[in-house]
């Protein structure tokens, strides 16, 4: 059975070059997809653009039909209380843990701040997440 | 100044007559190689019908794509046990080109190295810095024995460490360097940079890749030396078929060891002097590795005048090719080689695109490739790791580091009809 508080990113390669982001941006616009969260990675010369998205079936196929390529990527939303310190709680519970960040990015919503990670265990960081009181966002609102 | 006077002068009868009985005798020695038993019987022609120099049009040409398919050692007309050096060159696609060499060869290449170096006025007494590859690579090993052969001093120094290269020049005062135009150009800008005048240098043999005049006035003023070109390639020993004499104006071509035909490379039809084609080379003394009527691919012509140095057959400067190859720092590179290895990457798809820029006046290759649906992880890493993996493999193939560049799927240019896949934005040299 699949964990419930796996979410899946979507993952776009991109050039980096004026205007990628604009077309990645205005597929999404165009089969009308909410964009939560996103982050830009770049290396030598081209980049991957992460994105968390309120439909990413959806996403997946708007991008790939225009000819992008787009791949999914399980990461972990954790809710951070928005103040000195939240950052703090969730990093040590990864550390205590072992577990190593691959990536993290994160975005302040209405209700809270949430901490996307990407880690290398990512059962046993829901694990112990969890376990140690964290609240994690559930995989069900992005689909 | 001559190394060997006899043979580099000899002309008329007699040359006709030693040359007639040296491609007999390579005719001969091709008989050996199955390839050409085989070449042979197709065109409907045996060795004993070349009674004449000029029945040498009757033979069939050989390209660099037939020595591919002898790989390894196919074209070898000794048994591997007379071969006492191996070295390679690009093919057009996957294996090298190897050729090979007995004793006699390398004593026939030093021979020619000797007579290109005391032709231009160095001897005995001059430090000599022997800036290119060595290994397999025959610029390195085929000058350094000429250049010993004469009785220089010879320093092994390879190329790389370019403000080593500076000190051991001014250190040991070298007087006479061997190294790509470009090459040369990288050190004169290296040097300035040090505040190094190289006040001992006075001659340079440049190679490998073709050179204009402006670049040798550039060379002569920056470096403070006489600049003489020198041509060769790897299926005619190396370095040394082709040398400038004092003058300046065009190249011998050594007459005793090469019989030099000018065709139309589309057409195979022999042009006369004056004419620019493809040089076309039998070699007339190669025991391990004869060939006939070899394609050198490279543009130039026979020069009418007779020279006043009084030696014999010039070519023009080379001004170009027949085929596609590509020469980035001395080293030859044909696009179906890039093209073999990508097509042998899962990770990539068959588009690609070269583009070939001057750098600080080394040559700089980049390659975009996209990369196939199944390929991408989403992983940043993954992305750079197969990038690494692809420029590996080509550096594997070509002998060449390259930038590798991984674009969007669909964004390089599709072609229709003939794919220009290749973009030089060097500009003249």
């Amino acid at each position: 059975m699949e964990n419930p508080y796996i979410i899946k990113q979507i993952s776009i390669f991109s050039e980096n070059r004026p205007g990628r982001l604009a077309a990645i941006a205005e597929a999404l616009k165009g089969a009308e997809i909410n964009i939560f969260a996103f982050s830009i990675a770049e290396a030598d010369g081209f980049g991957v653009v992460r994105a968390l998205v309120d439909r990413p079936e959806e996403a997946y196929r708007a991008l790939t039909d225009l000819g992008f390529r787009v791949s999914f990527t399980e990461v972990v939303g954790v809710k951070m209380r928005d103040e000195p310190g939240g950052l703090s709680e969730i990093a040590s519970i990864l550390g205590d843990a072992d577990i190593n960040i691959e990536y993290a990015y994160a975005y302040s919503g209405r209700d809270a701040a949430v901490l996307i990670l990407r880690v290398d265990q990512v059962e046993d960081a829901i694990r112990q997440i969890l376990e140690r009181g964290g609240e994690l966002l559930e995989a069900s609102r992005f689909r | 100044m001559f190394w060997n006077k006899a043979m580099e002068t000899i002309g008329g009868e007699d040359l006709a007559t030693l040359q007639l009985k040296r491609l007999k005798w390579t005719l001969h020695q091709t008989q050996k190689v199955d390839f050409y038993r085989r070449r042979f019987k197709e065109a409907g022609v045996r060795p004993e019908d070349i009674r004449r120099l000029d029945d040498v049009e009757r033979l069939p040409f050989t390209y660099k794509r037939d020595l591919q398919k002898g790989y390894p050692f196919g074209f070898f007309a000794v048994p591997l046990n007379k071969v006492v050096r191996v070295h390679t060159t690009s093919g057009t696609t996957g294996k090298p080109t190897v050729v090979g060499y007995t004793r006699q060869d390398l004593e026939n290449w030093s021979e020619m190295i000797a007579r290109n170096i005391v032709m231009v006025g160095v001897g005995e007494g001059d430090v000599f810095q022997n800036a290119v590859n060595y290994g397999l690579f025959t610029g390195g090993l085929g000058f350094h024995y000429g250049a010993e052969k004469v009785g220089l001093t010879v320093i092994p120094s390879a190329t790389g460490n370019t403000r080593r290269q500076i000190e051991m020049i001014e250190d040991f005062g070298v007087t006479a360097i061997h190294c790509t135009p470009s090459y040369a150009l990288h050190i004169a800008e290296v040097a300035e940079s040090m505040g190094r005048s190289l006040d001992s240098l006075s001659t340079g043999f440049f190679g490998a890749e073709p050179w204009s005049e402006s670049m040798r006035r550039e060379l002569e003023s920056r470096l403070g030396v006489t600049a003489f070109d020198s041509y060769g390639l790897s299926e005619m020993y190396g370095p040394g078929v082709a040398f400038e004499c004092q003058e300046q104006d065009g190249l011998h071509i050594w007459h005793d060891s090469y019989l030099v035909e000018i065709i139309d490379p589309k057409t195979g039809e022999r042009l006369s002097p004056g004419e620019r084609g493809e040089l076309v080379i039998t070699p007339l003394v190669k025991e391990a590795m004869p060939l006939v009527r070899y394609r050198t691919g490279d543009i130039t012509m026979l020069m009418e005048d007779r020279c006043a140095c009084g030696r014999g057959q010039k070519i023009a400067r080379i001004t170009g090719r027949s085929d596609d190859m590509l020469v980035i720092r001395g080293i030859n590179v044909f696009p179906s080689q890039i093209e073999h290895v990508l097509m042998s990457l899962p990770e990539v798809g068959e588009q690609f695109m070269v583009y070939i820029d001057r750098v600080k006046h080394l040559d700089e290759m980049t390659i975009e490739v996209e990369m196939s649906r199944a390929a991408f992880s989403g992983e940043l890493q993954d992305l750079a790791r197969m990038q690494k993996k692809i420029a590996g493999e080509l550096h594997n193939t070509l002998g060449l580091r390259t930038t590798v560049r991984l674009v969007e799927p669909g964004s390089l240019p599709r072609f229709e009809g003939k794919a220009k896949r290749v973009v030089d934005r060097r500009g003249g040299i």
